[in-house]
């Protein structure tokens, strides 16, 4: 199969921005971004199949062999990121279509999202440390604008404390490459592994991976980093908020992921202990956040905190079944948490809040939504036989195969905390009876909520599917754990024999 | 802005910087110079016009709105590389043209990088002008 495959999840979005551009109705846009959406996502399953056939998938972009030009890398962990990312933005562009309000498409809604869904898709493919942080830049650019977009004084609020927070994590990143580069004069991440495991225990090296762990951990929301996702991620419209709890978060844990089993993976007891704390931290901190919120996009947006710990735990760990167990995690997290915004979306629609205390009787009212949150909401508390039991019975049973108690005492108890969190929105929103309030009683029924209810529908089945039929996927995030394990496949797919 | 010496020489300007701004462009490939810096001097040219006489008189020379501009340029970066994928070659591989002579600029070699190049002139000059068209529209 043609190398360049590994393009289209790149190429597809970024000609539907353009094409975007080009007709500025927004009659034309519309389709045009579900279209490419579709497109992009049936490319990414065919790179996704591809890999699982051949391991590895590499593209030396211009023709330039490396380490001289910019690498596309696609193995098992990038290529079920893309996959996942592009569905989810295929699904979150149908819905945007009702949620996102005629001003917003009309300032380029679509195209922005496109140029969002590129970024995220180039980041998760690419091979080369300085690319990834140029995808990062695109990725901050189209976000801010898309979380900025309308003006209104709390959007403006969140979005300059998300911009401000990630320029500082960007400039981290940047000197972490620097230092990187100034040691070992390359920028392709598998020579840089290559040269790296010659020279383990330099001082320049241990700088550069904890400069790294501060940029990706900004990103990533880690535990003293976090305070910038509650501000922001309630202000926009919930599509937009949606995508960003899905996908932004975790191209941070991607990169996380990829630096340390890739370049540090020789001085990784360096980072490892720190990187459990922090996981233990985050985790708590998270989930005690959440709980004394009272609308339900904030108590979401504290409930990704706490879940992206569950990730790191899985990383710091560092055995198979706790990659396997990471790697199923993530899949099922960004299943779980976009299609909980989604439903939040649809809520604030119907109700025209999302504040808890002015919310009630929805299960009597919209028995189908209900259903939805409860499969979503129970699945992230980790009740059998929801995904989410199975991501989480994974990374403890892997934390208790190497006696790491505490941590996996810390994730039962969180998890614990997260299904009291998931109860009361439960018992505030759905079985409380609305309460007697001026505005409720002249709410006019919402209709023609289908394009709404269609993608979350679809994700509260692949969260069914994730848990009950979980294998085939396990399978699959088993395969990803053994090649993030043993990084020689990676790098002799770059660099060819035996990475030189 | 009143003044007689601008407002004479602004128009005259406007031409000379186009073309300095194409020489830009093209000697980019090997030497100092490039889509961005032509870009911007190209821009630069309009936004003269703009504030010598009016910007609703530099929109009008433009003729068609900057968005547009932006998005043929895009297009054309992204098209560039496109094209080195049909003759089987990865994504951005340089395609060139034979050399040939033309009276008065002398040797001409044209590719994909150069015409990378003038999608990056095109959506550069579009982004500038679109921000100062924008901006200058909220002072009045």
């Amino acid at each position: 199969m043609n190398a360049n495959i590994i393009l289209l999840p790149v190429l597809i979005p970024l000609f539907t921005a353009i094409a975007g551009l080009i007709f500025r109705s927004i009659r034309i846009q519309q389709p045009i971004g579900v279209i490419g959406g579709i497109a992009t996502l049936w490319s990414s399953w065919q790179l996704f199949c591809d890999v699982r056939n051949v391991g590895y998938r590499v593209l030396h972009v211009g023709g330039w062999t490396p380490p001289y030009g910019i690498t596309l890398v696609a193995d098992h962990l990038s290529a079920i990121m893309v996959v996942i990312a592009s569905l989810m933005a295929c699904l979150v562009a149908l819905y945007s279509i009702r949620d996102v309000d005629a001003m917003r498409k009309k300032l380029f809604y679509f195209p922005l999202y496109n140029f969002l869904s590129m970024a995220i898709n180039g980041a998760f493919l690419t091979g080369d440390i300085f690319n990834l942080y140029v995808w990062f830049e695109v990725m901050l650019i189209s976000s801010f604008v898309l979380l900025a977009l309308g003006g209104a004084k709390p959007q403006i609020e969140g979005a300059f404390k998300y911009v401000s927070i990630n320029l500082i994590s960007s400039a981290m990143f940047l000197s972490g490459i620097g230092l990187l580069y100034a040691k070992v004069g390359t920028l392709n991440m598998a020579d840089i592994a290559v040269k790296l495991n010659f020279q383990s225990h330099s001082f320049l090296i241990n700088s550069t991976a904890i400069l790294f762990l501060s940029a990706f951990g900004i990103k990533a929301a880690l535990f003293p980093f976090f305070f910038w996702l509650p501000a922001s991620y309630h202000t926009p419209p919930a599509a937009i908020s949606a995508i960003f709890a899905g996908l932004l978060t975790k191209v941070g844990v991607y990169a996380l992921i990829r630096s340390s089993t890739l370049f540090f993976r020789e001085s990784f007891y360096y980072t490892q202990n720190l990187l459990l704390v922090i996981a233990g931290l985050t985790m708590v901190t998270g989930v005690l956040g959440a709980a004394a919120q009272y609308r339900v996009r904030k108590i979401l947006s504290f409930h990704i905190i706490s879940q992206i710990g569950y990730m790191i735990m899985g990383l710091a760990l560092f055995t198979p079944l706790a990659l396997a167990g990471m790697v199923f995690y993530l899949i099922h997290h960004i299943i779980v948490k976009t299609n909980l915004f989604l439903l939040s979306g649809i809520i604030e629609k119907i109700h025209g809040s999302d504040d808890l205390s002015r919310l009630g009787g929805l299960y009597r009212s919209s028995p189908g939504l209900a259903g939805l949150f409860c499969i979503s909401a129970f699945s992230l508390g980790g009740i059998p036989p929801l995904s989410g039991f199975w991501a989480k019975f994974a990374l403890i049973k892997a934390g208790l195969e190497i006696d790491a108690f505490w941590i996996s005492l810390i994730a039962l108890l969180v998890g614990l905390m997260t299904l009291f969190s998931m109860t009361k929105i439960w018992g505030e929103a759905f079985w409380k009876a609305c309460p007697e309030t001026a505005e409720s009683k002249d709410i006019a029924p919402v209709t023609n909520l289908a394009l709404m209810y269609i993608p979350a529908t679809v994700m509260a089945v692949m969260t069914l599917y994730l848990g009950f039929f979980g294998q085939t996927v396990f399978d699959v995030a088993q395969a990803t754990s053994a090649q993030l394990l043993d990084p020689r496949g990676y790098i002799e797919a770059v660099l060819g024999g035996g990475g030189r | 802005m009143t003044s007689l010496i601008l407002r004479a020489t602004a128009r005259s300007l406007l031409p000379v910087l186009l073309l300095f701004s194409w020489i830009i462009l093209y000697r980019g490939h090997n030497l100092p110079g490039g889509g961005f810096i032509g870009g911007l001097t190209a821009a630069a040219g309009f936004i003269i016009v703009g504030l010598s006489e009016d910007i609703e008189q530099a929109k009008r020379i433009l003729r068609i709105s900057p968005l547009s501009l932006m998005a043929v340029g895009l297009l054309t970066a992204a098209l560039s590389g496109v094209i080195g994928v049909m003759t089987g070659a990865p994504f951005m591989t340089g395609i060139w043209l034979n050399t040939f002579e033309m009276p008065v600029v002398g040797t001409i070699h044209l590719g994909t990088p150069m015409l990378f190049d003038v999608g990056v002139y095109l959506a550069v000059c579009g982004f500038s002008l679109n921000t100062l068209f924008t901006l200058s529209e909220t002072e009045d």
